[in-house]
């Protein structure tokens, strides 16, 4: 059976996929992405029966070896302190995303050059801003113009996020010590805005937004990049990408929900499967042109992982906080966000605030970290906490190391006995005493904000949301994996856009900046086709 | 105690689901001050191991509630629901002393079951219902909280 072929093949339809999709569309070439998940149907989403906090101990865990789906793929993490969340569907993480979005800060894209450490970005704040504007356009961006932590931008802003009752005594606690906060640019819409229906808080954000408010992928750019011709398949997993004699991509070999074995042809071939999805599918498409796996003369493919390491700090108080209702996410705090090499680490991290917590939650918070006992005190003690408390995390920028890889496991494989990721990853000095110093602000604003109790946890244990630096950007082909237009350097038809391309991780997540990266990518792309350059 | 049946169907035999409702309420004792059953109610406990049912849970929690039953043969020679009650609060807190990758998960499953207990939820004053289609009201909050942070001049790193 002959394959059929198309102009671009995109492998992955999560957050970068979905905008690359939706930008080149209007070139009205033939596009096709293969998706290993399924198209997600809110109305099957937790948050519309009554269970729905434990669906987040099952088929909607953000763990994926918790999870366990036949969408999945099973990851080996046993060597490291942070275990991956992600979310293998039509929208990928940002069905489960809280939706924070902060851009990157100008000084993210030049660490080597104002701190010493890591490296700089082969491009800058001001290439990207144009298209972190467009995103924020697509994506409905609630927040506030004019935060003093950030240079002016041209962001289309929605309404803030009701601060609320935990807004309101964590600001007090931020002002009392004269520091810095702002409303949160959030992906999620206060208002109705591009056929979506706003937020109504029901605080169920981290399971899939039933009501279509949060900005997942798949209800931002999805539907217009559909509508505009781009063919959207799912349960098709990529096994490999197949490569001709002269070491060009040529396309993919997958398998369909079904299990049948399929081949495609692509004149481009563009990888948008996140920080470990990537390195596995070029790891794992192996050739005698490149032995290594794809792309990989530089051997840098898999290496540099960052995550995030995040510090978890929460107090209760005498007065009622918003408890379940309302979304995760409300303000954000950079006091602490640039290098001041007198608190014994360098860069920085954001306080990123969250709001209270469901019953579910609360109970097991409370057991986990002792504020709630066993046996005859538990119902006063749950009492107590549940509505009564509120908090925030600590965003840490992690520092490329080598040492923390994505490799293939010997043995592991997923359902369709594809190899499957292992993640060696250990935390950092620099990482642990910015984490702590993050507890120990937190601490103050909370007892500042007049909190009773507080108690904490780092590295948060199951929070390696953020996928970052497997296959970076750069200049130098023998230091990085794609150019500075996201080109993989060994394969002139071979594009990376998800967040393994990063250079070094910034302190906030990354969404927004993994999106705007792939807009520019396809923007460098069309004019590339336009004068064609694009494989010079 | 007294010992019922378990439902038919039960995926837990006779042993482990008395066991699993015994050690449910040590955890989570039923309250009179505030009206509610305790965890290991029948109804919640049938829950318990209906959510245990997924991915490795069930191989887990059974392993959990043998391991429990072996400490209370060690501690009293008796199985553990058939203990008094001081000797069951007893063995479970060692329990959970000993074995607190095992307790963990037996407090994520009670925990998860009972916090959605109708008579639990309206206890809490909360309404018998999912949070979608409704949603929920949350007060805008008092803005006037940023004007100090408003007034502070810009701060970002320039980068030359
Ligand atoms: C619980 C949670 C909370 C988060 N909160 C935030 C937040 O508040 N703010 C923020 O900025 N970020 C957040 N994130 C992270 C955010 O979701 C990711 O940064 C973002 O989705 C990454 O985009 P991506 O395109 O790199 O990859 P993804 O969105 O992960 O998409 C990759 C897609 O590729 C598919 N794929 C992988 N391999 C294959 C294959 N071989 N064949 C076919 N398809 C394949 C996957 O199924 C997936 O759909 C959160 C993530 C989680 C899980
Ligand atoms: S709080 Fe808002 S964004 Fe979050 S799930 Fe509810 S409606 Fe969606």
């Amino acid at each position: 059976m002959s394959a059929e072929t198309v102009d671009v093949l995109i492998i992955g339809a999560g957050a970068s996929g979905a905008a690359m999709a939706w930008s080149l569309a209007e070139t009205k070439m033939h596009i096709v992405c293969l998706e290993q998940g399924a198209l997600m149907n809110p109305l099957a989403y937790p948050s519309t029966g009554r269970d729905w906090e434990a669906r987040s101990t099952s088929d909607f865990n953000s763990n994926p070896n918790v999870r366990g789906l036949k969408t999945d793929y099973p990851i080996n993490e046993e060597n490291s302190p942070i275990k991956v969340a992600n979310f293998n569907g039509v929208g990928g993480g940002t069905v489960l995303y809280a939706g924070h979005f902060p851009r990157f800060h100008p000084s993210d894209f030049r660490v080597k050059s104002l701190d010493g450490v890591a490296d700089d970005w082969p491009i800058d704040y001001n290439q990207l801003a144009p298209y972190y504007a467009e995103n924020e356009k697509m994506t409905g961006v609630a927040g506030m113009n004019g935060d003093p932590a950030y240079p002016s931008d041209n962001a289309q802003r929605l309404p803030p996020l009701p601060l609320g009752e935990s807004g309101k005594v964590l600001a007090k606690g931020f002002n009392a010590l004269g520091w810095h906060w702002w409303p949160s640019d959030t992906a999620i819409i206060t208002e109705d805005y591009d056929g979506r229906a706003g937020c109504i808080n029901l605080g169920a954000c981290g399971a899939g937004c039933a009501q279509g408010a949060k900005g997942s992928a798949d209800v931002t750019y999805w539907p217009h990049a559909q509508r505009a011709g781009v063919d959207l398949r799912t349960r098709c997993r990529v096994r490999e990408i197949t490569v001709g004699p002269d070491g060009m991509a040529t396309g993919a070999r997958y398998v369909t929900g079904a299990g049948e074995e399929k081949e495609i042809k692509a004149h481009v071939v563009v990888v948008a499967c996140n920080g470990i999805g990537t390195p596995r599918l070029l790891l794992n498409s192996k050739s005698p042109q490149h032995p290594d796996g794809l792309a990989n003369s530089s051997g840098l493919v898999g290496k540099n992982l960052m995550f995030h390491p995040y510090a978890w700090i929460q107090g209760m108080f005498e007065e009622a906080t918003d408890g379940f209702a309302g979304p995760h996410k409300l303000m954000r705090s950079q006091e602490f966000y640039e290098t001041d090499e007198s608190r014994g680490y360098v860069r920085g991290y954001t306080l990123e605030i969250q709001r209270g917590m469901p019953p579910v939650r609360t109970a097991h918070t409370g057991l986990r970290h002792g504020r709630i006992p066993w046996g005859s005190g538990h119902h006063d003690a749950f009492r107590r906490m549940f509505n009564h408390c509120t908090g925030m995390v600590a965003v840490c920028e992690d520092l490329p190391e080598e040492h923390n890889t994505v490799t293939i496991d010997p043995v592991l494989k997923d359902s369709d006995g594809i190899p499957a990721p292992k993640i060696d990853y250990t935390l950092s000095e620099n990482s642990k005493r910015m984490l702590q110093h993050g507890v120990d602000r937190a601490t103050e604003i909370l007892k500042a904000g007049g909190a009773t109790d507080v108690y904490s946890e780092w590295p948060i244990p199951y929070g390696g949301w953020h996928l970052m630096g497997t296959a970076r950007m750069g200049k130098d082909p023998s230091r990085s994996v794609v150019n500075e237009w996201g080109r993989a350097h060994d394969c002139k038809n071979l594009f990376i856009i998800d967040g393994s391309i990063f250079v070094t991780s910034a302190g906030v997540n990354p969404t927004n900046t993994i999106q705007a990266l792939a807009l520019y990518v396809a923007d460098q792309m069309k004019q590339r086709l336009a004068n064609a350059t694009l494989f010079d | 105690m007294t010992r019922e049946t378990p439902p038919a169907g039960h995926l837990l035999n006779e042993t482990e689901w008395h066991t699993l409702r015994a050690l449910a309420d040590v955890i989570v004792p039923p309250s009179e001050k505030y009206g509610i059953p305790g965890a290991g109610d029948e109804a919640i406990a049938k829950t318990i191991v209906k959510d245990a049912n997924y991915g490795d849970k069930l191989p887990r929690l059974i392993a959990a509630l043998d391991t429990l039953n072996a400490m209370a043969e060690g501690a009293h020679r008796g199985e553990f629901a058939m203990l008094s009650h001081d000797q069951r609060q007893s063995v479970a807190f060692a329990f959970r002393e000993e074995q607190p990758a095992a307790a963990s998960l037996a407090e994520q499953l009670v925990t998860q079951c009972y916090y959605r207990d109708d008579r639990v939820v309206s206890s809490l004053g909360m309404e018998l219902r999912p949070p979608m289609p409704a949603g929920y009201k949350v007060d805008n909050g008092d803005w006037s909280l940023l004007e100090q942070v408003q007034k502070r001049q810009p701060f970002h790193r320039p980068v030359g």
